[in-house]
């Protein structure tokens, strides 16, 4: 493997209690891919997510980031479970951002975004601070830098929600929903931040219901159903021209 | 003020719409309503503390020897010993109750077991019963130490005052970890998601997040349990532990005024008091930062109803 790809998912089941949330998911996300999931609500697919990132853990199947095993070590025939210190290690690698935002609501904006950096990363305050504030504008926030969250709106906070996961510097930025709990009149500031960051060379794998976005920004979608991937492909294919009535389905559904 | 009254925005109500001309009062002065209910019960608690403060004023109290015992050596010398135990065994009870309301929350079933076992033990019997059982302790082990590193007699470690540090503290932290796991509850769900994602572990979001957040929740109750502590103290007279009532006791053994020395020091309890509930609305403002606008508290239930 001269570069492995981003994430490597081969065959994973995820169960809640007799429920089958995930039934042999595998997909694979090069470098730089936008990946943008899309599906009716119970599909699995923000479970997938989670699982990337091990905020869930998968019951059968294995994750690779950047040609790391994720959440376990290889002994003999099987796979051990990481300790919560090596756990913690990988997800600092990689961003996400949450549909309800969870900023933390102690802290301004600014402290926010400084808080992995410093607390987790150990960099020195003064450069976290710099750098922040360069993220702060980037996400067309500096004014707000010392406003708590509650005195922000939805829009604002998912961006510095988006902010906070970028200076941690992750090499993967995933989005669970990140527009759904706004208000119409908001989701576009943040598809706006989330474009430029694709623009930029991130790669990203993002739940959405913005088929819109979907098809303008991802280099590839998947569409699931009832814990499985069903159709994958390029936007034109999988949006404009899908194959499997399922997905045609949901199509209709959503535009109509 | 001075606009004419709208008819296009009454047309949509409904009813019948009086006549052009009944709307011609609308510019007349308001009047607020009376209360005279209001003003007779006022009347009636006024004459009764009167009645009270009378009372008092003509009864057998020497208010001269109030005066002169409120500041004797030997009650400023318990208040001491009130406040220092008081600040002392709640430290105490704190750190345990955060520490067992975090094995209580635990995935360990034996971490969770114990601290369960610890709540029920200590909120199960009365603190005069604990109290009495650690200053008798020596009655079961009457030596103490660890094999081998050092051995102390028992008499001689478990003082009146180190007795009343353990049965309060140990009593308290059994209390106050109910109310740190009900605090770190509180938080959502979500504030732990966002931290694990930034690459926390476990312990250092319970430390960065979830308490911080968890205190506007926590602090109004031990707060309350500060101010019950500074009276609680009291109880430790029982193992001659010589705070402020139980000096107060040992003066009026002697001279016989009796009304005087408690009225010493129910006022000294509570000056203590008034300090610690200043010194707790400071606290809580402090860690309610980051909700609603600062400054600006929400209206409440009670305060809505004034208003009406």
């Amino acid at each position: 493997m001269s570069t492995p790809p981003m994430v490597v998912a081969v065959d994973i089941h995820k169960y809640f209690g007799s429920l089958c949330a995930l039934k042999a998911v595998s997909t694979e996300v090069a470098k730089g891919e936008v990946l943008c999931i899309i599906g009716p609500s119970g599909s699995g697919k923000s479970t997938f997510l989670r699982c990337i990132n091990q905020l869930e853990q998968a019951d059968k199947g294995a994750i690779w980031i950047d040609g790391e095993l994720a959440g376990f070590r290889q002994a003999g025939d099987a796979l051990y479970e990481l300790n919560d210190q090596d756990i913690a290690r990988q997800r600092a690698a990689i961003g996400m951002v949450f549909q309800r935002f969870n900023l933390f609501g102690h802290m301004t904006a600014l402290e926010n975004i400084i808080e992995g950096p410093v607390i987790v990363q150990k960099r020195p305050h003064a450069e976290a601070v710099d750098e922040a504030l360069t993220l702060l504008d980037r996400v067309g926030l500096s004014a707000k830098r010392d406003a708590y969250p509650s005195a922000l709106s939805g829009g604002q906070q998912q961006r510095v929600a988006i902010a906070r996961a970028l200076a941690m510097r992750p090499k993967l930025m995933l989005f669970d929903e990140p527009t759904s709990a706004l208000d119409p009149e908001l989701v576009g500031e943040v598809l706006e931040v989330m474009r430029d960051l694709a623009q930029s060379g991130m790669t990203m794998i993002v739940v959405t219901h913005e088929l819109g976005f979907a098809r303008e920004v991802c280099n590839r979608v998947v569409f699931m159903d009832e814990g499985s991937i069903v159709e994958t492909g390029t936007p034109q294919e999988v949006l404009v021209n899908p194959r499997h009535p399922r997905t045609k389905d949901f199509i209709a559904a959503v535009l109509a | 003020m001075n606009t004419r009254p709208d008819m296009g925005s009454l047309s949509g109500s409904g009813g019948e719409l009086p006549h052009r001309s009944d709307y011609s009062i609308a510019h007349l002065r308001h009047i607020p309503r009376r209360f005279f209910r209001r003003w007779l019960s006022a009347a009636f608690i006024l004459t009764a503390f009167g009645f009270v403060a009378h009372a008092f004023a003509t009864g057998q109290i020497e208010w001269e020897v109030v005066g002169q015992f409120f500041t004797a050596q030997s009650i400023l010398f318990g208040l001491g010993n009130t406040v220092i135990m008081t600040i002392l065994a709640m430290i105490f009870g704190i750190v345990l109750g955060v520490v067992f309301a975090i094995m209580y929350m635990s995935p360990n079933p034996v971490l969770k077991s114990v601290a369960w076992f610890y709540i029920w033990f200590f909120r199960g019997t009365p603190l005069m019963l604990q109290l009495l059982l650690w200053f008798n302790l020596a009655l079961v082990f009457p030596t103490l130490g660890i094999p081998g590193l050092f051995e102390a007699r028992t008499v001689t470690v478990i003082t009146p005052f180190m007795a009343t540090l353990l049965g309060l503290g140990i009593n308290q932290g059994a209390y106050t970890a109910e109310v740190v796991r009900g605090g770190i509850l509180s938080v959502d769900i979500g504030q732990t998601e966002a931290a694990k994602a930034i690459g926390m572990t476990r312990l250092t979001t319970l430390r960065r997040i979830v308490l911080p957040q968890a205190m506007r929740v926590i602090l109004p109750p031990v707060g309350n349990e500060v101010i019950s502590m500074v009276k609680l103290t009291s109880i430790a007279s029982v193992i001659q532990f010589s705070e402020i009532l139980r000096n107060a006791q040992a003066i009026y053994y002697a001279n016989a005024r009796v009304i005087e020395l408690l009225i010493v020091a129910a006022i000294w309890y509570l000056i203590v008091v008034t300090i610690l509930s200043i010194g707790q609305s400071f606290l809580e403002r402090h860690f309610s930062k980051g909700v609603g606008k600062p400054g600006v508290r929400t209206r409440t239930a009670v305060s809505q109803e004034r208003s009406v």
